[in-house]
């Protein structure tokens, strides 16, 4: 059985941040990443970001993981990221088991755990939302800026938070005509500087409305929606039929964090941040003391939140290890007050209230 | 309405737009940030100090019409791409403006396009007079373009006609 | 269906793979998942539902959702879209829950 000082599970914006403040502090690190590339989700994030100089605001996703990755090879083999190895079991003696390419299994024993596993995308009930064509918009958004393929001509996006709207204009980037952005709140939730990017570009943003099905036979060939009322209920009378080949499902993320209810942390429903999430203390330690989280796997979020988190746990699981910095307690400060920052504002309530039921 | 439509209304825009005293005398930012979110790299990237949002990222930021020269740093820095540049002193008649256009293909210099309002739709005809495209936009080109003073307000995008 | 220009991005194609689907011969690039060469080519019926035989694309991208699964080589329950094309695979659309050899 491998032995390992920090074992960071995910190598998206958190466990890359995580991995990068722990080595800084001296600690041995290994990064556990189920996909055959690092970087999470920031790979295929071709949009500046927002947040500030501490997040690499301004930069593209896509730019930000390759600094990120740069940083990480200069720590030589403080830091290892161990590519196609999924972890698939977490036990009370901190054992991690791993499949690694699909064939391997091994257990890893490790002194401190961070779980950075992210999120995945939700989807939405409607009759017939299985054809082929309905995709998440993540999924739609790697298969274009990951792979350079367009999903199809075009697409009805469902949701207007950062990711519906964010998608879209990435899919008219692509060339690719996208006949309205939808979601059944009465107001965007994105950031309204994104909407209003896609807005000017002739994309109507239609607020109060849902999905009432889908049509086709092998895959998707239209879209019926209709608007709702103040009760989400749909209204009679309003159906509008879109021919599209392509839908985008963006309702939102859940919290992605099994392997830290399996190793029985305390978890709670927190409907702020969009699922079960970990308890956990400000410096993002479980109840279980040398265990971790950062990311969307403590709750949905933005990457720049991704990432300052990421930054205070390596840091505060480095501290456990005995890899405590002289200058621990000015870097902790700094990293809880940019956190504190970008939560701060009107856009920052729902996370705050989360913040504080999920506070151990 | 902004907050359904994404589409902000006459009233807001003319409360982010400088004086026409100043647009007169020459390029000014419009900086079009309606909502407190966390971002500051417009502070960041304005060598002029005429933007400023203060100690909470979450302010709005304010542009000082004063202090701002219109050297255009900020626009291809917002990541919500929400500035421009307007500039009233090249002709009585017509307005340049500086936007960002993160498109294919880019259009070229003395093409004229269609120019659109923020909800997309057609209003006027516009003239390019530059692409600018240097790597330290980072792939967000600006293209200024001569448009009637009659549409100061209403434009604010643009598409090629094919 | 490849995006040949991109304002942002620019897309370095390996080599070209050859595979098969449903016996059929065709080609993607090295680097590229079976799921987005399939798609690049215009296939998006990757699989049959177990119980309606509804036809299955795939939803996630990232391995989560199984809605991908394929036979790839005789082995059924492949998460084609994150599983990288290789020569000569011989990708298959799996009908119902495939069976383990």
């Amino acid at each position: 059985m491998r032995e390992v000082e920090l074992l960071i599970i995910g190598s998206g914006p958190a466990g890359l941040c995580a991995a990068v403040s722990a080595a800084s502090s001296g600690a041995k690190v290994l990064v556990l990443e189920r996909s055959f590339r690092p970087g999470g989700q920031l790979i295929k994030q071709t949009h500046m970001f927002f947040g500030s100089e501490s997040q690499y605001a301004s930069h593209r996703g896509v730019d930000i993981a390759e600094i990120l990755l740069k940083k990480i090879e200069e720590f030589g083999d403080r830091i290892e990221i161990m590519l196609n190895a999924t972890a698939v079991g977490f036990y009370e003696d901190n054992v991690v088991t791993v499949l690694k390419d699909e064939k391997e299994y091994f257990k890893i024993k490790a002194q401190s755990v961070i779980c950075a596993t992210g999120a995945y995308e939700k989807s939405l009930a409607f009759p017939n939302n299985d054809l082929p064509g309905i995709y998440g918009a993540g999924a739609v958004q790697t298969l274009m800026n990951v792979y350079g393929i367009r999903p199809g001509n075009r697409v009805l996006m469902v949701g207007a938070g950062n990711i519906g709207v964010i998608v879209s204009y990435q899919l008219m980037q692509a060339g690719i005509e996208v006949v309205a952005v939808l979601d059944a709140a009465p107001r965007i939730g994105a950031y309204l500087v994104h909407a209003s990017k896609l807005a000017r570009m002739g994309v109507p943003i239609l607020t109060s409305h849902t999905v009432k099905e889908a049509i086709g036979t092998d895959c998707l060939e239209a879209a019926v929606v209709c608007e709702v009322d103040d009760k989400f209920r749909p209204i009679p009378g309003t159906e509008k039929r879109y021919d599209v080949d392509v839908m985008c499902i963006s309702v939102g993320l859940s919290p992605l964090n099994e392997l830290l209810a399996m190793r029985g942390v305390e978890m709670k429903y927190v409907a702020q941040l969009s699922g079960y999430v970990p308890m956990r203390t400000e410096n993002c330690e479980t109840a279980i003391p040398g265990i971790f989280v950062a990311g969307d796997a403590s709750g949905i979020e933005e990457a720049s939140s991704a990432m300052a988190e990421g930054y205070l746990a390596g840091l505060c699981a480095a501290a456990k290890l005995g890899y405590e910095p002289a200058d621990f307690e000015q870097r902790r400060q700094a990293y809880l007050k940019q956190l504190e920052d970008l939560r701060s504002g009107p856009v920052g309530d729902r996370i705050r209230a989360g913040m504080k039921i999920s506070r151990l | 309405m902004f907050e359904k439509t994404g589409v902000a209304s006459r009233e807001m825009v003319m409360t982010k737009f400088p004086s026409v005293e100043r647009i007169n005398k020459g390029p000014v930012a419009v900086v079009e940030c309606y909502q407190k979110i966390p971002c500051n790299p417009c502070q960041t990237a304005c060598p002029a100090g005429a933007i400023q949002i203060g100690d909470d990222i979450n302010n709005i930021p304010e542009r000082d019409e004063n202090r701002c020269t219109g050297c255009g740093m900020c626009v291809a820095k917002c990541p919500g791409l929400s500035i421009m540049i307007v500039d009233g002193s090249k002709s009585a008649d017509t307005v340049e403006f500086r936007i960002p256009y993160e498109f294919l293909p880019l259009p070229e210099a003395g093409e004229t396009v269609t120019g659109l309002d923020r909800a997309g739709q057609p209003v006027c005809k516009a003239k390019v007079v530059r692409v600018m495209n240097p790597p330290s936009f980072d792939r967000t080109p600006v293209v200024t373009l001569e448009v009637d003073r009659a549409y100061l307000y209403d434009f604010r995008n643009f598409r090629r006609e094919v | 269906m490849r995006i040949t220009q991109h304002p942002i991005l620019t897309f370095d194609r390996g080599k070209e793979i050859n595979f098969t689907f449903n016996g059929q011969p065709m080609k993607g690039f090295e680097g590229e998942t079976i799921a987005a060469a399939l798609h690049a080519a215009g296939v998006k019926v990757l699989a049959k539902s177990p119980e309606k035989h509804r036809p299955r694309g795939f939803y996630c991208a990232i391995g989560n959702c199984a809605s991908c699964q394929m036979v790839v080589d005789g082995e059924p329950n492949v998460r084609t879209c994150i599983t990288l094309l290789k020569e000569g695979m011989k990708v298959e659309t799996q009908e119902g829950k495939g069976k383990i050899k």
